[in-house]
């Protein structure tokens, strides 16, 4: 079957539009919830340098924000895995699923 | 002496720039050392391999396919590993391990930023550039706009982008190399040129592949084998380590908390959009998306290219602090005249390379070296191969030829124009020697995030946009991110020389207001657009979104 037969069926398959909706939120949603992680931390930089250079506790030498800077660099990492995991697996089976169903 | 303070001079232009920016950054001017054999034979042996790989790459090289994406036959875990080796630069592991080391807390701001631009790539490009893409990411855009304009527009926002970024590595490249291997200025960008320009001309993408695989390898292997010697000395407790620092560090306990890196929340957050969003722009970066056979192997790659830079991340901060602990009560080894005051011998960026030396001594440090030179050309290699397909595959054959060409004379261009780009970087990096390059790296984030983003992302995700409105937009972002660059600060003052306080634009990065006019200039000028060709294109929307989804359609693995 022709690409171009294959796109025209998939255009009037509901599931199509509903699946790209689906996973845009969930993109968007993640986006913003790294956004507000990233600037969260650099706002904290700008405004408040005291709190990120308090002492984790009485007595020891680490300050708040290395634990909590180096855990905005696991955060990106985790965040972005979670994503490449559900979307090669749940997502592409979704989307594999609707191009077999136009390509009958 | 006056070396050093330049190198410290340097040092304060990066951290005034909220440089955060510097990727590449500028790692200043450099002290010519002793000829450092070790380094030299290391660093030719890397040379060796690669060019004998360059050579098997040379066979498998034989179409424009093969040139500009190896074919599409990468995984993803190698294209992973392949986009940490392009990212990864030299300033970036010395240039954040000194800053770790003179200033502790505030290497870390650098790095998160460098890296969360990532999962925004991940989430929103990755696979619909690799479903819409062939070769460069104008053609993302060029999908349902007109080739004309789009193409010439998009060929410009890479040029530039990789201009800037070609010149602030051939600098660093020939300051770096005077350093370690203590070869002249001009042998070292000679070099560097000829070497980057054998691997793309012969070998392509394939051969640019594999140098950057090797190299993210051996730098990944090096820094970790730092980080855990540092922390074996201290019993692998970080708390052991800082208290070390503390104690024997001039500025004592604030290290530990951040310093004047970042004061005004505008430039906070201006800063923080350009590396956000200007990584999703980079083409270099983005063309190694076509590589992969699929959408999956697409998503794979940049979960693992997170993964090792962010990991790498990680361990330049310990190496900056082991840099601390080992170098500073050792100062007659490390430090000019064995003063501290007077800095670390070859400058603040040695830190790393000194450290490699104390906890692996000689053949470690030369093996330490050698990786930076690598790292040097990796990159480079990278930009060259990407600024040779935007004039070969968007302006000659797209737009000039109309898409008439054959696949051998586009081949042939991009050839000639991988040896004028070897040639211009050359000569360039020899024109910008005793300059002050770290605004060029902030420039190319600019317009990364200001031009080429926003044009691929409403391209591909607004269905009522135009070529008009991109094309409109695009050069608004470009040009707005280009002047207010220059007339901020750390150009102006630090770069250009200008009295302090005279900078007309006050904050350290452009993106929040160059970026925001090119989204509302697409915007506005893509609803005005009513003419047929607009209709055209909002009618091919739907087939578009249907191919950057499903992957229907988009271009094959071994391509044709």
């Amino acid at each position: 079957m022709k690409d171009e037969d294959i796109v025209e069926r998939i255009q009037k398959n509901p599931k199509f539009m509903q699946f790209v909706t689906m996973r845009n939120n969930y993109s968007i949603v993640l986006s913003i919830l790294m956004m507000i992680v990233y600037f969260g931390y650099i706002l904290l930089v700008a405004f408040n340098k005291q709190f990120l250079g308090t002492k984790v506790a009485a007595g020891a030498m680490t300050s708040i924000g290395i634990p909590l800077g180096l855990g905005v660099i696991v955060f990106t990492i985790v965040i972005t895995a979670i994503y490449v995991r559900r979307a090669n697996s749940e997502f592409d089976a979704i989307k594999d699923e609707i191009v077999r169903e136009a390509s009958k | 002496m006056i070396k050093a303070k330049h190198i410290l001079g340097g040092a304060a232009a990066l951290l005034l720039a909220g440089a955060a920016l510097a990727a590449g950054a500028d790692l200043g001017q450099a002290q010519k050392q002793a000829t450092n054999w070790t380094a030299i034979v290391m660093f030719g042996i890397f040379v060796g391999v690669t060019l004998f790989i360059t050579k098997w790459a040379a066979s498998k090289t034989k179409t424009a396919a093969d040139f500009y994406t190896a074919g599409g036959g990468i995984t993803g875990f190698q294209n992973g590993l392949a986009i940490a080796g392009d990212y990864m630069s030299a300033a970036s592991f010395l240039g954040i391990s000194g800053l770790v080391f003179g200033s502790g807390f505030d290497g870390l701001i650098f790095s998160i930023g460098w890296l969360v631009g990532w999962p925004v790539i991940t989430f929103l490009m990755a696979e619909r550039l690799r479903n819409l893409g062939k070769f460069t990411f104008a053609d993302v855009a060029g999908y349902r706009f007109d080739a004309g304009p789009i193409r010439t527009f998009a060929a410009c926002g890479s040029l530039v982008v990789v201009a800037f970024y070609l010149i602030a590595q051939m600098v660093g490249a020939g300051q770096l190399i005077k350093l370690l291997f203590g070869l002249d200025y001009i042998v070292a960008v000679s070099m560097v040129g000829v070497i980057m320009m054998t691997y793309v001309l012969f070998g392509g993408m394939t051969a640019t592949t594999w140098v950057q695989i090797i190299k993210a390898v051996m730098l990944l292997t090096g820094a970790t084998f730092m980080a855990l010697m540092v922390m074996f000395q201290f019993g692998f407790s970080p708390e052991a380590m800082f208290a070390k620092a503390v104690e024997v560090h001039s500025k004592h306990d604030a290290i530990m908390s951040p310093g004047a890196l970042i004061n005004d929340p505008i430039s906070a957050i201006s800063v923080g959009m350009a590396l956000m969003f200007g990584t999703a722009g980079l083409p270099h970066i983005l063309m190694r998306f076509f590589t992969v056979p699929s959408a999956k192997e697409a998503r794979k790659s940049v979960g693992w290219a997170t993964t090792w830079i962010g990991y790498f991340y990680i361990l330049t901060f310990i190496i900056g602090f082991g840099a601390i602990t080992n170098l500073i009560p050792n100062p007659a080894e490390y430090f000019v005249n064995g003063d501290i005051a007077k800095g670390l011998k070859g400058g603040g960026n040695m830190a790393a390379v000194h450290l490699a030396k104390a906890v692996g001594g000689d053949l470690f440090m030369g093996f330490i070296s050698a990786v930076a030179f690598a790292t040097i050309l990796a990159v480079v290699a990278g930009l060259t191969l990407s600024g040779a397909s935007a004039v070969s595959h968007d302006l000659y054959a797209s737009v000039w030829r109309h898409g008439n060409v054959d696949s051998a004379t586009e081949l042939r261009v991009s050839k000639i124009t991988t040896v004028c780009l070897g040639i211009f970087a050359v000569l360039l990096g020899i024109v910008f020697e005793k300059e002050n390059v770290a605004f060029m790296v902030m420039l190319a984030f600019a317009v990364a995030c200001s031009a080429n983003f926003p044009v691929l992302f409403m391209s591909v995700l607004w269905k009522d946009c135009t070529t008009k409105g991109a094309v409109a937009g695009g050069t608004v972002g470009l040009v707005s991110s280009v002047a207010l660059t220059i007339m901020s600060p750390a150009v102006w003052e630090v770069s250009l020389g200008h009295a302090k306080g005279t900078a007309m634009y006050p904050y350290a990065s452009s993106a929040i207001f160059s970026m925001t006019a090119a989204f509302a200039v697409i915007w506005i000028v893509s609803l005005l657009d009513k003419s047929a060709q607009a209709a055209k294109e909002r009618a091919l929307f739907p087939a578009q979104l249907i191919r950057s989804e499903t992957g229907v359609g988009s271009s094959s693995a071994s391509g044709h």
